[in-house]
């Protein structure tokens, strides 16, 4: 199973906002494995999703220089369960962001209503200190930057 | 410019906020490790609410240094040597070192990141910018 919980990107805007939709189907399995007789999307796996799409953001204002990983979700909320059929949009504001790392707040709404939001911060690995070579991709693999580019995002105004 | 109780206090909420501790476990003698039970995550998260509790920046390094024991010169037997003391009191001139000089035992440096070296950095950092 791949390990993508973000569909496409709608916008991404370097230092500010990203917005991305992930589409929920009955045929995803995970869903009736965490919850059998009424499927829904597991809360840990909506926090995955803001978490890639808020990771994506850092990482694109960090112009991709350093591997992006989730350190810490300082808070975290949720709504209305996610079903089958629902497409979840994902929406990222990069609050505040240093060398080191950075702080961003998410939040999943489906038809307008917030069904879920987060506060998650990110820490900036320097490759060689993990022993990757200095083109190396350990969390923007080809497939997320693929991503990406399928999705065509475009510089978007922050709302 | 706030004086050091008021420094304190918003230090406090800063700390209660990244650490989910109550505020009666922060004094300034808490090490932040061994007391409050920080992880280096939260050190950044610290610093954020530092920066935007006291609109000041903190540069990299500056509050809570990084490399401190470049150099294996600088331990010896679990001991920091005189060489070593001579580089914390460098890098850490905001921590008290009265009582880790007299048995610098490396697995104790974590004790030296208090409340109280926080306070000191703001309280110089504001003073700096008020002059």
């Amino acid at each position: 199973m791949r390990w993508m919980w973000v569909d496409r990107f709608l916008a991404l805007k370097k230092g500010a906002y990203a917005k991305a939709i992930k589409n929920v189907t009955l045929a995803e399995e995970h869903l009736h494995d965490y919850s059998p007789y009424y499927p829904m999307m597991p809360a840990p796996l909506m926090i995955e999703s803001m978490a890639q799409t808020g990771g994506v953001l850092a990482g694109y204002s960090d112009d991709f220089r350093h591997e992006v990983i989730l350190a810490k979700i300082e808070e975290a909320t949720f709504g209305d369960p996610v079903v089958p059929g629902d497409q979840v949009t994902i929406e990222a504001r990069l609050l505040e962001s240093r060398e080191e790392g950075s702080r961003v707040g998410c939040r999943c709404s489906v038809d307008g209503r917030e069904v879920a939001s987060a506060t998650i911060m990110f820490a900036n690995l320097d490759r060689s200190k993990i022993g990757l070579a200095p083109e190396g991709n350990f969390v923007f693999t080809e497939e997320l930057v693929q991503l990406l580019r399928v999705s065509e995002a475009a510089e978007a105004e922050t709302p | 410019m706030p004086d050091r109780e008021e420094i304190l206090s918003k230090v406090t909420a800063s700390l209660v906020d990244a650490l989910g501790v109550s505020e009666d476990e922060v004094s300034p003698e808490a090490s932040l490790t061994e007391d409050l039970g920080a992880e280096s995550i939260d050190f950044l998260d610290i610093v954020f609410r530092l920066e935007k509790a006291f609109g000041i920046k903190i540069p990299r390094g500056d509050l809570f240094p990084e490399n401190l024991l470049s150099s294996p010169e600088y331990v010896k037997d679990g001991k920091l040597t005189d060489g070593g003391l001579t580089v914390l009191r460098v890098k850490m001139p905001y921590a008290d070192l009265s009582q880790f000089t007299e048995n610098p035992v490396v697995s104790e440096l974590g004790r030296l990141f208090t409340v109280g070296m926080i306070v000191n950095y703001v309280a110089d950092k504001l003073g700096s910018q008020a002059a």
